[in-house]
Formats: C-alpha cells, sequence, structure tokens
C-alpha cells in the first residue's frame, strides 16, 4: 500500500526535529452527503507511534477534530542522521500500516 | 448536527463494531484511543474520561500557541509546550466542537513538550491545552474566532 506519511526529520544539536504529514480526509462522522442526506461514515486516524532505535519517542491519539490530511511536529533527544524512524497508524476502522523513513 | 433516534442507533452499533475490531487486534500502542473520552459531548466529561478527576490548575508553564481569529476552521494551527519537566501527554480540547477532545499527545523520557498540529473548529470557543506532568494536571487556554466553520458540510 502506498506510504500516506511524509515525514521530514532533521538531527542536529543532539535533538531531531519531525515534522509528520498524513495523507487522510479525516473524515468526522458528521458531514452529510449533500446528494443523499446520508451522513458519511467517520473515517479517521486515531492512532500514531513513532519510534526510534526501538524505543517509543511519540505517540498521538487523534479524534476526528484534526484537520485533514494532518500535520504534527515534535522533538525528541537523541537521533542521528541515516537513522530509521518507525512509524505505526491505525484508522478508526482498525485499518493499521507501518511506515519507515530516514533522519536526514 | 441533527440527532435523531436512527443517527443514535447508528452510532451504538458502529461503536460496537469498533469494540469488538480492538478486542481481535493486537494492540501496537501503548495507551489505547480512549473511545470515551473521544466522543464525549461535552469537555468536562471528556477531560475526566480521558485524565481522570484530578483538579486542573491554570499554570503559566503550559502555553498554547493558536491564532486570535481563525479565517478557515478547517485548519487552525495549534501549539501546545511546557516548560515542566516529567510531562507525560498534552491535550487539545475545542469546548465547542461536536466533540471537544481533538487530541492526545504522548510525550516519552527524552521528547520535548512541544507538539504542533492543526485542528478542527466548528465555531469561535475555547481551546484548552491539559499538560500532565508528574502525575498532576495543568492548562492553559485561549479564545479563538472562527469566522468560517471546519465542521459542516
Amino acid at each position: 500500500m502506498a506510504n500516506i506519511l511524509k515525514v521530514k526529520a532533521k538531527a542536529s544539536g543532539g535533538k531531531t526535529q519531525v515534522k509528520m504529514m498524513a495523507k487522510h480526509v479525516m473524515e468526522s462522522g458528521q458531514r452529510k452527503d449533500s446528494k443523499t442526506g446520508e451522513l458519511i461514515p467517520a473515517l479517521f486516524l486515531n492512532n500514531l507511534v513513532v519510534k526510534h532505535a526501538d524505543k517509543v519517542v511519540f505517540e498521538a491519539n487523534l479524534g476526528p477534530a484534526v484537520s485533514k490530511n494532518p500535520y504534527i511536529a515534535f522533538d525528541f533527544e537523541g537521533g542521528a542522521k541515516g537513522d530509521e524512524l518507525v512509524m505505526m497508524w491505525s484508522e478508526n476502522t482498525g485499518k493499521s500500516a507501518t511506515e519507515t523513513a530516514a533522519i536526514k | 448536527m441533527s440527532m435523531n433516534r436512527r443517527t443514535v442507533v447508528k452510532a451504538i452499533a458502529t461503536g460496537g463494531v469498533l469494540i469488538g475490531a480492538s478486542v481481535l487486534m493486537p494492540r501496537l500502542a501503548l495507551a489505547a484511543w480512549n473511545k470515551n473520552a473521544f466522543e464525549a459531548k461535552d469537555q468536562m466529561s471528556a477531560m475526566k474520561a480521558l485524565l481522570g478527576e484530578g483538579a486542573v490548575e491554570d499554570s503559566a508553564e503550559v502555553t498554547l500557541k493558536a491564532p486570535d481569529i481563525a479565517e478557515n476552521g478547517a485548519v487552525v494551527p495549534v501549539t501546545v509546550e511546557s516548560s515542566m519537566a516529567g510531562v507525560e501527554s498534552m491535550s487539545i480540547f475545542i469546548e465547542g466542537n461536536p466533540s471537544p477532545l481533538a487530541a492526545e499527545f504522548i510525550i516519552p523520557a527524552g521528547t520535548m513538550a512541544d507538539v504542533s498540529t492543526r485542528v478542527r473548529m466548528g465555531k469561535t470557543s475555547k481551546v484548552t491545552a491539559v499538560v500532565k506532568a508528574n502525575g498532576k494536571l495543568y492548562s492553559a487556554s485561549k479564545e479563538v474566532k472562527v469566522t468560517i466553520g471546519g465542521c459542516g458540510g
């Protein structure tokens, strides 16, 4: 499956700055289809875990109030150029996947 | 948003499916997605469901950055920062949204208490960041005016 996360991670001064953007509709389940008047079922990312060297460095639990194509930025101590970050995400439907990105 | 019988029944039905799925799925995460907190309709019950009964104290060591006026409620940039040590989690609540809890960030040791994201706001409302540090709750709030809501459709 195609990756949905775009990750920019940059190491400097002993810290790594991570900026992530997920390509996702984040459907809240509260909008109505303008043609049928039926509610569009909720479909959103509800969990995102970032690991560096097998250690969890960040975890987010998201609700549908997070904007479409969610953007999250955070910093953690450690990390070096070339290290791998592992991102695990899941949707409210239970669908999940793991993606990786390198620190620059 | 109208709450008629049909939507309520549907919500209960999908909720049941989700619970079933989460039982079958191996948990990847450390902290489970708190369904009660994310689906709570008012801020007090969302906070209680997520963070427990503890008192929330306003603190100058919690910084909430958000615009004074958000032209587009669909994309409101929010940054939560704290200078405190021992931060365990940071959560964002939007009082005027149908479900006030927007996001919860777990901050393991070694990660900075400084997270940025973008949230939806249905209407002008108070935005509150709650930081859990050393088992206690601290908060900062800010009123954000929304010109165009981000929850309609």
